[in-house]
């Protein structure tokens, strides 16, 4: 089993790729919120994994953190919101698919040529996916940039916060517990106010198309 | 070589010359015979096509042996031409050789009477191009190499202009000589930079050069600018598109099929022979240039209403892929990696050859539907299989070349390109490694996309039904013309199939400018075409061949053994609606419409749309180049700005000529003071 | 060139010939079932074959021989896709004649051809149906190139013998890269076999088919040949997944009696491969036509990371 951990590791960190691929390019709220739940338990699996070939109980507190507020948690919240708001479909996005999905090809070779030597260098188990790392919090940016609606911006700041614990783990083994506490801490916080937040501009514009709130700037 | 000609003496380089020499007399016995169009057609051009065929076969042998040169006392008193036949001219003369005779035996069929120019100067024009077509592949000093060049320039202007008393056929040949113009400013600059100050323009002493990186590269960038700007590439791309058109269809096949890879040739003779070092982001540079080509041309194409405008650029596509290999095989050079360097010249030069073959193919057809149908829009084409069956089957044949599928020579080339683009993990750096496999990504999608464009070209003039009424009036080619055709597409299928014998004569070139070939393991391995090894890959067209036909037949025989081959023929199928017309066909624009849709911001669309209210609502829509918007007529405006500023300088006034002069003098004697 | 290389060569293509209908019956029962239908029986496609092959061919009067002999030439290219594809033995003479590479290329020849002859009848369905294969066409080969460069990077060659051989002798491994390309593997053969969601391989609402109006006008034989070449498009799409993603028991050149237990093992794998095709049917619903550019773009894409993957973390 441990001989096959780097190798698991990689896989799941493929996985983790391919789902925040697979945002971007998704329309549809509801799907948004599962593929970003898949994206959570994958990264709960490669911290035990981790934390089992490593020997360090760190990691599994740090998996446990995560499956309780990105698994369990906050997925349920959005939900809950969503309902309420009675939000299911997207509007078109700032770029279309195609060339959004361009862009992500160029986030990942950028990330990718980024992360090479340093992974050469690193004596990490997972020290290869540091690129994947990176190029997963470029598209969760990214995906804040082009979305239009507030709650698949919420979710692509959620998802960079996952590539952000991805990257540490991999590289580092995990963060100090302090930040890592710290972290979860301020995320849930985060979605609290967000969620207070979408309902104050649904309130004032009818809807929660960012694009309404242009209409505070000042002519 | 042993024959047993008492001309045994001469060598191929003397050969070669006779070609030349007796190219340019039958276009002076054009001129003398300005109006005899019988005399013109049925012998003069016959005989371009014999001379064609003795350079075919000279080229050919000349290609396994040794460097020939030779001093020509002509030109200047102390600048004698100075010629050369090596083994990458011998490879180009091949090309010039094989595609003019198809060509030549096409034109013979092609005039009619009545055609704008007389039919003797156009024989002179002709035969001068293609005269000075081989000189420039066998030119060993710069001089020689302008005359040609210039020479080859201006011929090829009196072919875009044989119809010249229509105003957008004379634009289009002033677009096309401003722009050859600065790319010959371009190559100029080159040569006088390879010269490396020291006088001596030959190219013997151009390769004794070591130039420093810097003046290396500048050089390099020179000359992918001046060849660039013949050949097609962006920005440099704009003439293609009008003047192929615009030329009769003779000519646009020798332009697209000879004329685009004699710059190639260019490129190739600076960047690999001339120059002695390579560095590695030439390479990346010609690469990308070329994808970008390549990528530009085929999504322009798939969305021309016009027949030529869809072959011209489409052979910018093609030459994007050319230049895609050429800077691969720089790149593998830079790194002293030969073997996969030699493997995407291979590929590059098998895509020249290939490309030079259909194409020419699919323009002399676009010539035949002309002159049966009088249309060259592709909204007015369609079921012309059924009149003209001759051109039909063998554009068919071209069709399937240019789509790059297997048993023709277009997918022989891409195979090895892709191949060549596979091995590549090895390369230094990172970056370049991970650029390789998206560049591999493009190539395929580029690829994808020419089928597309060839199923609508075929599709929409010679399947289906005939849009307009007339069409059932059109004739089928002459035979000069169905000759030409065929000998294109025996060229075709030659390369397709026999793939080992025509890497056979690529590796001496490939030998020579990068030190490696693949003949070796080609030639290894009898019918199998194999780069590398059996296990890593290998492709053998004649089985492939073999396979479909066996299976092919043994399904027709089986079919009719146990059940049976009855027909019966009805009117095509109505859903109900009985008032069919041709023009519930797909057009071409409607063919191309999802590709103008997805590649939506390449274009510069134009759309007029109908309104309710109009009493005859009418659609169109044009898609148009944005570089020619946003480079060009910019440019244009600034130098129109910078010349009316310099105007000022006129004054009309003779004090004022003559207070130039005066001030003048003073800062001349002040300078020479100092 | 050995005796049991030709006699494993004929044996995959008979097999091929034969089992590739009952293929598609397979799925169409599995749907039925799952969408709670009454199941057409697992023999029906060869009952269909039968009954067409025996009626009068009705062709339209204009109709050229480049349709007459389109059903052949795309059978023949199906039947030859199917005989370089290792689907029971690795051992086959006729793999040299091509790799990979060409196999998309033959994939290509045959999609032109059907795009052609669709086109030549001249109405407005035929027309239709050859600009959205060529669409589909033209995002999905490069897709499919794209997955089989992703294992040849991974085994170091294009022949898709070497590359079932490697695959299936490693010790396993897992290759992130083989994620990725098999992802992107099955949109690209969802949209090239005509499946939900890219095309209702039952529909009978022209504005809504792409193989369907492609073939609209053929008859008796050479509808059974166009039909039969379908099912061999699966059936060959189908192993190339196996043979890539899941090489184990194809028998090897060395292993003459491991051809015994290959075929019931290739079944059983290609029936459990149908099993989830038509699950995947279920679960989906057809797109609309100008979402599917997005779609093979996005495995287009998807495949072109898993290259970059591949080349991120070495050899896998």
């Amino acid at each position: 089993m441990i001989k096959f951990a780097p190798q698991l590791i990689n896989l799941f960190a493929t996985l983790i790729l391919l789902l925040s691929f697979a945002m971007i390019s998704q329309r549809r709220i509801v799907s948004l919120i599962n593929l970003f739940m898949m994206q959570g338990v994958a990264l709960v699996i490669t911290s035990f994994l981790l934390g089992y070939a490593t020997h360090q109980p760190d990691l599994y507190v740090s998996g446990g953190i995560t499956l309780v507020l990105k698994v369990i948690l906050i997925p349920w919240m959005l939900h809950r919101l969503i309902r309420k708001l009675n939000v299911r479909w997207d509007v078109e996005t700032l770029l279309n698919v195609p060339t959004t999905m361009l862009v992500g090809i160029a986030l990942v070779i950028f990330s990718f040529s980024l992360a090479l030597p340093v992974s050469r260098l690193s004596d990490a188990l997972a020290g290869g996916s540091l690129g994947i790392a990176l190029a997963c919090i470029l598209l969760s940016f990214m995906m804040m940039i082009t979305r239009s609606k507030a709650v698949p911006q919420v979710i692509g700041f959620l998802s960079m916060e996952n590539g952000l614990i991805f990257a540490a783990t991999a590289v580092t083994n995990g963060m100090p517990m302090i930040v890592e506490f710290g972290i979860a801490l301020d995320v849930l916080v985060g979605v609290l106010i967000l969620g207070v937040f979408m309902f104050q501009i649904r309130e004032k514009f009818d809807t929660l198309d960012i694009h309404h709130l242009e209409k505070l700037k000042e002519e | 070589m042993t024959s047993s000609l008492h001309l045994a003496t001469w060598v191929h380089l003397d050969w070669v010359l006779v070609v030349v020499l007796a190219w340019l007399l039958i276009g002076v016995l054009g001129v003398l015979a300005l109006r005899r169009f019988r005399l013109v057609a049925m012998v003069l051009f016959p005989l371009g096509v014999v001379f064609s065929l003795l350079l075919l076969g000279v080229a050919l042998s000349a290609v396994f042996s040794g460097p020939e040169t030779a001093i020509l006392p002509l030109g200047l008193p102390q600048l004698p031409f100075h010629l050369r036949l090596d083994s990458l001219s011998a490879f180009f003369l091949i090309l010039i050789g094989g595609v003019s005779a198809g060509v030549s035996a096409f034109a013979a069929g092609y005039f009619r009477q009545g055609e704008g120019t007389p039919p003797g100067l156009i024989c002179l024009e002709y035969h001068v191009f293609l005269a000075s077509i081989a000189m420039v592949v066998l030119a060993d000093d710069a001089y020689v190499f302008m005359v040609a060049w210039e020479t080859m320039a201006f011929s090829s202007f009196f072919l875009v202009l044989v119809n010249h008393r229509i105003p957008e056929i004379r634009n289009a040949g002033y677009l096309y000589m401003l722009i050859a113009h600065i790319g010959a400013l371009g190559i100029l600059l080159c040569f006088g930079l390879l010269q490396a100050n020291t006088g001596d323009y030959t190219f013997a002493n151009m390769r004794a050069q070591h130039l420093t990186p810097f003046w290396g590269s500048l050089a390099f960038v020179l000359a992918v600018f001046g060849f660039g700007a013949k050949a097609g590439l962006l920005p440099l791309h704009v003439w293609l598109p009008e003047a192929h058109p615009a030329a009769p269809s003779p000519f646009s096949a020798l332009m697209s099929g000879v004329m685009l890879k004699i710059a190639l040739y260019g490129l190739l003779r600076v960047a690999f022979d001339l120059l002695q070092e390579q560095i590695w982001w030439w390479g990346v540079l010609l690469m990308g240039l070329g994808l970008v080509t390549a990528v530009f041309g085929v999504v322009f194409s798939t969305v021309q209403v016009e027949m030529k405008r869809l072959l011209a650029y489409s052979s910018i596509e093609n030459i994007g892929l050319m230049c895609a290999g050429l800077g691969l095989s720089l790149l593998f050079l830079a790194y002293d990696m030969k073997a996969l360097s030699a493997l995407a010249l291979t590929a590059a030069m098998y895509q020249m050859l290939a490309h030079a073959f259909f194409k020419s193919l699919l323009f002399c057809s676009t010539g035949a539907v002309m002159h049966a149908t009088g249309e060259r829009s592709l909204g007015k084409l369609g079921g012309l299989m059924r009149y003209m069956p001759w051109v039909a089957w063998t554009t068919l044949i071209g069709v399937l070349a240019c789509a790059g599928l297997p048993l023709f020579g277009g997918f022989v080339a891409e195979w090895l390109l892709l191949q060549s683009f596979l091995f590549t993990t090895g390369l230094p750096s990172f970056f370049l490694d991970m650029l390789v496999p998206v560049m591999a990504a493009l190539i395929a999608l580029v690829a994808a996309l020419s089928g597309y464009t060839m199923v609508k070209y075929f599709g929409v003039i010679f399947l289906g039904q005939p849009r307009e009424e007339s069409l059932s009036h059109a004739h089928d080619a002459g035979s000069w013309e169905r000759l030409g055709m065929l000998w294109l597409v025996l060229g075709c299928v030659v390369l397709g199939l026999f793939p080992n014998q025509v890497i056979a004569v690529i590796d001496p070139t490939t030998r020579w400018l990068v030190g490696a070939g693949l003949a070796h393991t080609v030639a290894d391995n009898g019918w199998l075409l194999v780069p590398v090894s059996v296990e890593r890959a290998s492709y053998a067209p004649t089985i492939f061949l073999l396979g479909v036909l066996a299976s092919f037949g043994l399904a027709f025989v089986l079919v009719r053994k146990l059940y049976h081959g009855r027909l019966r023929r009805v009117p095509p199928w109505d859903c109900g609606y009985p008032w069919q017309t041709p023009r519930m066909q797909d057009t071409a624009e409607g063919f191309g419409q999802p590709i103008r849709q997805i590649f939506e911001p390449f274009f510069r669309m134009k759309r007029q749309l109908p309104s309710a209210f109009d009493p005859q609502p009418s659609y169109k829509v044009t898609a148009e180049d944005p570089l020619w918007y946003g480079l060009y007529l910019p440019l244009a405006a600034l130098v129109e700005r910078i010349s009316r500023i310099v105007g000022l300088l006129q004054q009309g006034r003779i004090s004022v000529y003559l207070m130039y002069s005066f001030v003048t003098l003073i800062v001349v004697l002040l300078v020479v003071k100092r | 060139m050995s005796w049991l290389g030709v006699f494993s060569q004929l044996l995959a293509l008979v097999t091929a010939l034969l089992l590739a209908p009952l293929l598609t019956g397979w799925v169409n029962q599995c749907r039925a079932l799952l969408q709670n239908k009454s199941a057409p029986g697992l023999l029906q496609p060869y009952r269909m074959l039968h009954k067409l092959f025996n009626k009068e061919s009705v062709m339209a009067e204009h109709a050229s021989p480049l349709y007459r002999t389109a059903p052949y030439i795309i059978f023949s290219c199906m039947l030859l896709a199917c005989a370089i594809v290792p689907t029971l033995s690795t051992d086959l003479p006729l793999s040299p004649a091509a790799d990979a590479i060409a196999l998309v290329g033959l994939f290509a020849l045959a999609r032109v051809f059907i795009s052609l002859a669709a086109m030549d009848v001249g109405t407005a369905f035929g027309s239709l149906g050859a600009r959205r294969e060529m669409l589909v066409g033209f995002l999905a080969e490069p897709a499919l190139l794209m997955v089989l460069f992703c294992a040849s990077m991974i085994t170091r060659s294009t022949s898709l013998t070497t590359m079932v051989e490697t695959l299936a002798h490693r010790e396993l491994a897992i290759y992130p890269s083989l994620l990725l390309a098999g992802v992107a593997f099955v949109m690209v053969s969802l949209a090239e076999n005509a499946r939900v969601p890219v095309d209702n391989p039952d529909t009978h609402l022209e504005l809504t088919m792409i193989h369907e109006a492609l073939i609209l006008e053929y008859s008796a034989r050479h509808l059974a040949l166009l039909e039969w070449a379908a099912s061999l498009k699966l059936f060959a799409y189908s192993c190339i997944g196996l043979a890539l993603f899941f090489p184990w028991g194809v028998a090897d050149a060395n292993a003459p009696l491991a051809l015994l237990p290959a075929l019931p093992v290739l079944v059983i794998k290609l029936a459990i491969g149908g099993v989830m095709l038509a699950l995947i049917e279920t679960l989906s619903a057809k797109m609309r036509i100008f979402r599917v550019p997005e779609f093979l773009g996005t495995a287009f894409l998807i495949a072109v990371i898993g290259l970059l993957v591949n080349v991120l973390l070495g050899a896998g």
